[in-house]
């Protein structure tokens, strides 16, 4: 038998308030196996650690049991203890007594007992525990961010910035994400664009980077380090070799449409670039609204380019990449006003959205920054602005705060109320949500200085009379109804997942939550990492945030993938499943299980009974298996097991808990 | 055709068979035509609104609970025509899944079973299922054309919309859809499914005439030159209120309020006596004369 040395922890008083630790210890002195017992005040401090590389030395201590806190926190710690002491750190097993017992009981004597329980499973497995050794794989230093929002751009920029190579994947024709569409941002309403383009460009000209634009990630294969990824270029119809950007097809173009980044107050034509900065300058056509492509007539654009860079026929191109690691920068979409039928967006013209307003207050926007009500393009006197449409709604929209639209619409009215100097703004809203630097003066201004009027309340109805729209709500600061008649009204709608964001995600292979939000590793400690290992997280996709916390996000997912970078090689979990062979039926019941897509099927060829056979047999690709266990239960076989959980040590705990099931510490 | 017929227990509730009556004679009018049996319930009893269920939520349960406990006994589902007893009902069957408790105490005290089988019907939803509304399009005698009408829903039919689960809570359509079947321009307006002030009728008659004023003055602002209703309360208040109204906003209003069923049985080439259109308080047949609908 192995000899194993439990050492077991106080905690201070996190522990030992709760558990008789002493009692614990005289008990576990008999298990078998059980050569030594320590307790420590403070495990983890450095005198617990040197005691513990002191005891394997002096009583030749094969295995060793911790009894401290959750493995979460100190597991790597002791690990690290045991291999300075020479040992194979996975010869450690830590018995949680804290989290899942002192903290959670107040009876002394429960609480003592059930430690005592805790500490005999730990040294059962302790005793079946194997050396496992890392693996080691190399890694691919270049990083695939996709979307080419603001978040997408800064963490393309800091990674290419440090010398890494990076794939810029954007679907729509041009880099910028939202932010290309604003006017200014708050708080200190600096222009959206001079902040924005400088850096767009630095990402299409940076040695480092490659951008391709108007195109799709497609699959992902591969884990850390050595992701395959396959990429949709779209066709835009132009070889951007060729093209020079000079635009004259775009004035020429006899097809008018409503533009997507105008949101419908703007028009475009077929052949389009988004918006004169757009990065690349290169046009697309827009196939389902091209005249040639809907009727074989028209050719203009090809009859006007001079560079001859119109390509109707060309088709989309695949191909394939490989990355070492990928950050996600999708961003978000806004919420559906129609939900609210009693706010009647789409029905009244002059009933918009945040977004449009963006693009009606916008210098380079479709009135060149006069503000212009829809309906009959008369500067509207009057504007009232709704927050929390969508947001903090369980009734008919999401539940969270949406964080940026109380902080943009301060914004809009300030801005309209530079912009109509007689006219009065009104906003509605719940609570005005301020936490950020120089947020809450920003928001105090608008009322002091620029005369915005605030009223608390959510409008109940929303209705046109006559050329006016009348807003009622109740206010809730005075207790009565109120009704104010305005020319305009501007809905703040939730910010939403993207609407494919759940299908990026399993294409991705990482988890999000029930909205659709991407999820990171840990809400505090891990929040630019996923639950896969090599893919990061930065900006709206991971939750809604404003332009600050997007760029501090995305530097610090750039900062991560730096640091994966600035190794050569990875050390690999040996935690991770493996296959017996002979055992599996080939059933591949664990394939669809697993969440990380690493079991695949294998073909072996066997000798059985004088005959050779071939077979399929479920096979790891231990880069990808995160150890999560899923597979070792769906095997009917017993033929996967997790090392350092195989269901031999697990068995051998329950057993141990069994054996005598007369309490082991007498009482109950 | 082979089919047999539609049969629906129908619970008239109490103002069908006092101040509504010409609902109630519009509604067998509109069922005979399309081939449609209702079975008046037998024995049947007040839902209770709107005063059983603020004085007491079992009470509020269990008279609407019975109802349906007789339905289920015929074995039908219920067409509720007033708007308030359709949402006391359509509350009961959904109370009824999540109080068992509830269950067991009216089982007792009644003597009968209630196990949610029945469905309940509003009149826009019975009017406008397929099989009905073919059978009125088949019959359509006399299509109201030219007739500008607001259709009016109130806030029961489509409020609480977890109970009532029927068209858009803020926007429906339905009725909407049904005065074009039956060749009436509906005029889309913004109240449709404000209140009308409801019971304060009774005792708050400033209060109705304001909210109500404010329903009439927005039909007619729109163009429309009455109002189809589905709901006997609605029905009182739009119609006696016009002149109160009028006199707070200092215009007049000369809107007929009709029941739904009143204009489907017109177009199906009813009679105005039949039709009991003589029971209204503005004036319900100059307008229809004038377009020579009667
Ligand atoms: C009306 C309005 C006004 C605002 N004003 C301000 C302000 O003044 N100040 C401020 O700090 N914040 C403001 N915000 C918030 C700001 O928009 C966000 O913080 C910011 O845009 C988040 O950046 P992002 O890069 O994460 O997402 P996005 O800007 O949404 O960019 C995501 C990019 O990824 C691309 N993409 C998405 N899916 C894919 C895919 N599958 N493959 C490839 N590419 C993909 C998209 O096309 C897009 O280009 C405002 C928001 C709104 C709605
Ligand atoms: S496609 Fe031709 S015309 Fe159009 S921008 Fe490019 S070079 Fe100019
Ligand atoms: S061919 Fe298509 S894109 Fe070119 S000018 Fe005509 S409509 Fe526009």
């Amino acid at each position: 038998m192995k000899r194993v040395g439990v050492f077991l922890c106080w905690c201070g008083s996190n522990i030992a308030g709760t558990v008789d630790v002493s009692r614990v210890a005289e008990k576990v002195r008999l298990l078998p196996g059980v050569v030594y017992v320590e307790e420590n005040k403070y495990t983890c401090s450095e005198p617990g650690q040197a005691s513990i590389m002191k005891a394997i030395k002096e009583h030749d201590l094969e295995r060793v049991v911790v009894a401290s806190c959750s493995p979460r926190l100190h597991e790597p710690t002791f690990r690290r203890t045991l291999e300075a002491a020479g040992m194979n750190p996975y010869h450690l097993e830590m018995a949680n007594i804290r989290e899942h017992c002192s903290w959670v009981h107040t009876d002394r004597e429960e609480a003592t007992a059930k430690a005592f329980d805790i500490v005999r499973m730990a040294v059962a497995k302790a005793l079946r525990n194997e050396a496992l050794q890392p693996g080691r794989i190399s890694i691919e230093k270049k990083a695939l961010v996709l979307g080419g929002g603001i978040a997408g751009i800064q963490a393309a920029l800091d990674i290419a910035d440090a010398g890494h190579q990076v794939i810029l994947v954007e679907r729509e024709p041009t880099i910028g994400g939202r932010m290309a569409q604003f006017d200014k941002t708050f708080p200190t309403l600096d222009c959206s664009s001079c902040i924005l383009t400088p850096k767009m460009v630095d990402c299409a000209k940076h040695p480092n980077i490659t951008l391709y634009t108007y195109s799709e990630l497609e699959k992902v294969e591969g884990y850390i380090g050595n992701f395959n990824v396959t990429i949709r270029k779209k066709a835009r119809g132009v070889d951007e070799a060729l093209c020079t950007g000079c635009g004259l097809c775009q004035t020429k173009c006899p097809v008018k449409v409503d533009s997507e980044f105008d949101v419908g107050v703007g028009k475009r034509k077929a052949i389009y670039t988004p918006f004169p900065q757009a990065v690349p300058n290169k046009p697309v056509i827009d196939k389902e609204n091209c005249r040639y492509h809907k009727t074989g007539k028209c050719r203009i654009c090809e009859r006007v380019c001079e560079a001859k860079a119109i390509r109707f026929d060309q088709e989309d191109t695949i191909f394939e990449e490989k990355v070492g690691a990928i950050v996600v920068a999708t961003g978000f979409d806004l919420f559906d006003l129609e939900a609210y039928g009693e706010y009647g967006y789409g029905l009244y013209p002059d009933v918009i959205s945040s977004l449009q307003f963006e693009r009606l207050i916008n210098a380079s926007g479709p009135t060149e920054g006069k503000i212009r009500r829809p309906s009959d393009q008369e500067v509207p006197q009057s504007v009232a602005f709704v927050l929390c449409v969508g947001s903090r709604d369980d009734q008919k929209g999401v539940s969270y705060c949406s964080r940026a639209c109380c902080m943009y619409s301060v914004k809009h009215a300030t801005q309209y109320r530079e912009k109509v100097k007689d006219g009065r703004a009104f906003v509605f809203y719940m609570d005005i949500r301020t936490p950020g630097k120089a947020y809450e003066e920003f928001y105090r201004r608008s009322s002091v200085d620029y005369g915005v009027e605030y009223i608390r309340g959510r409008p109940s109805k929303i209705y046109q009379k006559g050329k006016k729209l009348v807003v009622r709500a109740e206010d809730t600061l005075l207790g009565r109804p109120v009704e104010v008649e305005v020319d305009m009204v501007v809905l703040a709608p939730a910010m939403v997942p993207k609407h494919d964001a759940a299908r990026m995600a399993q294409t991705l292979g990482v988890s999000y939550d029930g909205y659709g939000f991407l999820n990171e590793a840990h809400p505090k400690l891990r929040p630019v990492e996923t639950n896969t290992a090599g893919i990061y997280l930065a900006g709206a996709c991971q939750g809604p945030k404003d332009i600050p916390d997007t760029v501090a996000q995305a530097s610090a997912a750039g900062a991560k993938v730096v640091a994966l970078f600035s190794q050569d090689e990875l050390t690999t979990e040996p935690m991770v499943a493996r296959v017996d062979e002979a055992l599996c039926s080939g059933c591949l019941w664990c394939k669809p299980v697993c969440p990380y897509k690493a079991i695949e099927a294998k073909t072996v060829t066997e000798r059985v009974a004088g005959r050779t056979v071939t077979r399929e047999v479920a096979s790891v690709n231990v880069g990808l298996c995160q150890g999560c266990g899923a597979c070792t239960v769906a095997c009917r076989d017993g033929a996967m097991n997790l090392a350092g959980y195989t269901n031999d040590q697990v068995l051998a705990e329950v057993d141990d808990l069994l054996a005598d099931l007369r309490p082991a510490c007498g009482q109950r | 055709m082979t089919e047999e017929p539609l049969r629906y227990a129908y619970y008239p509730g109490c103002s069908l068979h006092s101040t509504a009556r010409e609902y109630d004679l519009s509604m067998k009018v509109v069922a005979r035509a399309a081939g449609v049996e209702l079975l008046e319930i037998p024995d049947w009893n007040c839902c209770g609104a709107s005063s059983a269920h603020v004085t007491d939520p079992f009470l509020g349960f269990a008279l609407p609970g019975r109802v349906l406990a007789l339905a289920e006994e015929m074995g039908l589902d219920v067409v509720a025509p007033c708007a308030a007893c359709y949402g006391r009902l359509a509350a009961a069957r959904e109370e009824a899944a999540r109080h068992p408790d509830y269950v067991r105490r009216l089982e007792k005290a009644t003597g009968r079973r209630l196990s949610g089988s029945s469905r309940v019907w509003n009149v826009l939803e019975w009017l406008s299922q397929e099989r009905v509304s073919a059978a009125v399009r088949e019959a359509l005698k006399r299509p109201l054309e030219g007739l500008a009408v607001a259709p009016y829903y109130g806030c029961l039919l489509v409020r609480p919309p977890k109970v009532t689960r029927f068209d858009d809570p803020e926007r429906p359509v339905t009725m909407d859809r049904i005065l074009e079947t039956i060749g009436a321009v509906p005029v889309d307006f913004a109240f449709k499914t404000e209140c009308c002030g409801a019971s304060l009728g009774i005792s708050r008659t400033d209060l109705v005439s304001e909210l109500s004023g404010r329903i009439l003055a927005a039909a007619a602002d729109a163009g429309a030159e009455a109002v189809a209703v589905a709901c006997p309360l609605c029905q009182t208040n739009l119609d006696s209120r016009q002149e109160a109204a009028g006199l707070r906003q200092g215009r007049t209003f000369d809107l007929p309020v009709y029941y739904i069923t009143q204009l489907v049985g017109l177009a199906l080439g009813a009679s105005a006596r039949e039709l009991g259109l003589g029971r209204h308080l503005v004036d319900a047949m100059s307008l229809l004369r004038e377009k020579k609908l009667a």
